[in-house]
């Protein structure tokens, strides 16, 4: 049971988890024992509210702020997929693409869900579709009516979530919150690679599941001129001070770029999706 | 220019036949440790010296997760393994693998050997050993047995990378970790369409590497459950200490 995961991991760094949670430790047993009985699908609020109880007080803003800046990241990705399929519905093609489309929006949702019980009364105030523009004021018009365009500018908002959650790690050292945000951080990676094979399948020729290096050298290998922000960087092949081009043989750049994917910061990636919210709802 | 790639492939190659035939006379060393087939222990620090005093007896690696180092020794070995079942993949494909099937296998190829090296470079003289592998249960000409064996791989890598995040105290380290982990988890998604299109994010068949559905959450293991798992895969006795 994850639930269980996630509070032996809380406990490795905060050896007062339970105590936290409950002064006693016998009725920690009890819970686990209705933690049992609890149904998949009212997991994340169960956790959320643990989490809540054991750090409402005392989480330190930091970890509240990288939370919520998630939390609109996720609201956002929602929307987008959401939209596409409840307003557009001949947009994304029927049996495969409507359903991996279907599986990313869940988890999307699942995120939004899981973070805004986490951050209990501290989640910022909930981003609804009326507040976003996904044509980022006319750049991509047709996002709605053309496949294609949706699965490009889909592509963006993943490789953008994973590229964000990774720069927010450090944020989040040693906390147990960092494995949950690593978990999501994989699931949007694991979205990236299937949309680029989507994108990949639908005329985007050489398009590779990972980030490569972009036409010559350039860190945006989409094509998408439009989304350069999404990218910057990317063709980056040091790390850590370590030249990873020739590091061993046939270790090209293109590899050495595609073996580690970069972060963002917070400031790029609110740039970045500010050009999907009116003015008003900005971040 | 064609060439050129064989041959440096070549050389790759014979780097990696130097870890296969560092075979140990691990039988027998095995029966005197006692260890099991999975040929991981966690065994008291104590321990460790004795082994190491007797030059006759191979002594395995060891993994002290008591600082970074063994957060990042722990991430060398499981990319050691990816590598060499990599390069064992990418040399000889299966012969129902299409042209871009077998050129993403050797990308992959690529980033795992580049992932090994910078991990043995950033650990310097701290580096452990090089891993003998036990392959004995991939059929390689074998289509699915290679595509399941490379899911297994690399979910368990997502899971380990996910798990291990927690433990490390340098930002440099932790943020190499997160960019290394997204793409062993963009390999996973790959391959899993590759066997069932549509599965690249199941999280429901994740669960027992620690993934949520309902939460949306990946899978997350601790070092001792992913080195019980890949265990079956290495021969090398890796000891666990300070867990």
């Amino acid at each position: 049971m994850n639930i269980v995961n996630i509070l032996e991991e809380i406990e490795k760094v905060d050896g007062e988890i339970y105590e936290r949670l409950n002064p006693r430790r016998a009725a920690m047993k009890d819970f686990f024992n209705i933690g049992k009985k609890i149904s998949l699908a009212a997991l994340p609020l169960a956790m959320g509210s643990m989490f809540q109880k054991a750090y409402g007080q005392t989480t330190p803003s930091t970890v509240t702020d990288v939370l919520n800046f998630a939390l609109a990241l996720e609201y956002l990705e929602y929307h987008y997929y959401n939209h596409a399929l409840v307003a557009a519905p001949t947009l994304v093609p029927a049996g495969a693409p409507t359903a991996a489309i279907t599986t990313i929006r869940n988890h999307e949702d699942a995120h939004v869900k899981l973070l805004k019980g986490a951050l209990g009364a501290g989640a910022r105030a909930e981003i609804t579709y009326a507040m976003t523009d996904f044509t980022a004021g006319g750049t991509f018009t047709a996002v709605y009516t053309d496949y294609v365009t949706f699965l490009k500018v889909a592509l963006g908002f993943e490789d953008t979530g994973v590229r964000a959650y990774k720069g927010q790690a450090t944020f989040l050292k040693g906390n147990a919150v960092l494995t949950t945000a690593l978990q999501i951080h994989s699931v949007e990676a694991r979205h990236a690679s299937h949309i680029r094979q989507m994108l990949a399948a639908n005329g985007a020729t050489g398009l590779k599941p990972w980030i490569s290096l972009g036409p010559g050298g350039i860190s945006n290998d989409t094509g998408v001129t439009q989304v350069d922000a999404v990218y910057a960087r990317e063709n980056s092949d040091v790390q850590a001070g370590i030249t990873i081009t020739g590091i061993a043989t046939g270790v090209t750049k293109a590899a050495a770029v595609e073996s580690f994917d970069e972060t963002l910061s917070k400031a790029e990636v609110v740039a970045i999706a500010n050009l999907f919210l009116r003015t008003g709802f900005k971040l | 220019m064609k060439n050129l790639q064989k041959n440096e492939q070549l050389d790759v190659l014979q780097e990696e036949s130097n870890i296969f035939n560092a075979r140990l006379q691990r039988r027998s060393f095995l029966q005197y440790a006692g260890a099991g087939a999975a040929g991981i222990a966690l065994i008291a620090a104590g321990c460790k010296k004795k082994y190491r005093d007797d030059d006759m007896m191979p002594t395995g690696v060891t993994l002290d997760f008591k600082d970074d180092f063994g957060v990042l020794n722990y991430a060398y070995a499981l990319e050691q393994l990816e590598a060499a079942f990599y390069i064992q993949v990418a040399s000889n494909p299966p012969s129902t693998f299409s042209p871009a099937e077998k050129n993403y296998f050797q990308d992959i190829q690529f980033h795992e050997i580049a992932h090994r090296e910078f991990f043995k470079k950033a650990l310097g003289p701290a580096a452990i050993a090089g891993l003998e592998v036990d392959f004995s249960s991939i059929n390689f000409i074998d289509r699915l047995s290679v595509l399941g064996a490379a899911k297994a791989f690399e979910d368990l890598g997502v899971a380990a990378y996910n798990g291990a995040g927690v433990r490390l105290k340098s930002d440099t380290y932790l943020t190499l970790a997160g960019q290394i982990v997204s793409v062993e988890a963009r390999h996973a998604a790959y391959i899993r369409d590759l066997i069932s299109n549509g599965s690249f994010a199941d999280l429901t068949s994740l669960t027992a590497l620690g993934s949520n559905d309902a939460g949306g959450l990946d899978g997350a293991l601790t070092p001792d459950k992913v080195l019980g798992i890949a265990g079956k895969y290495i021969k090398t006795k890796i000891n666990v200490i300070n867990l």
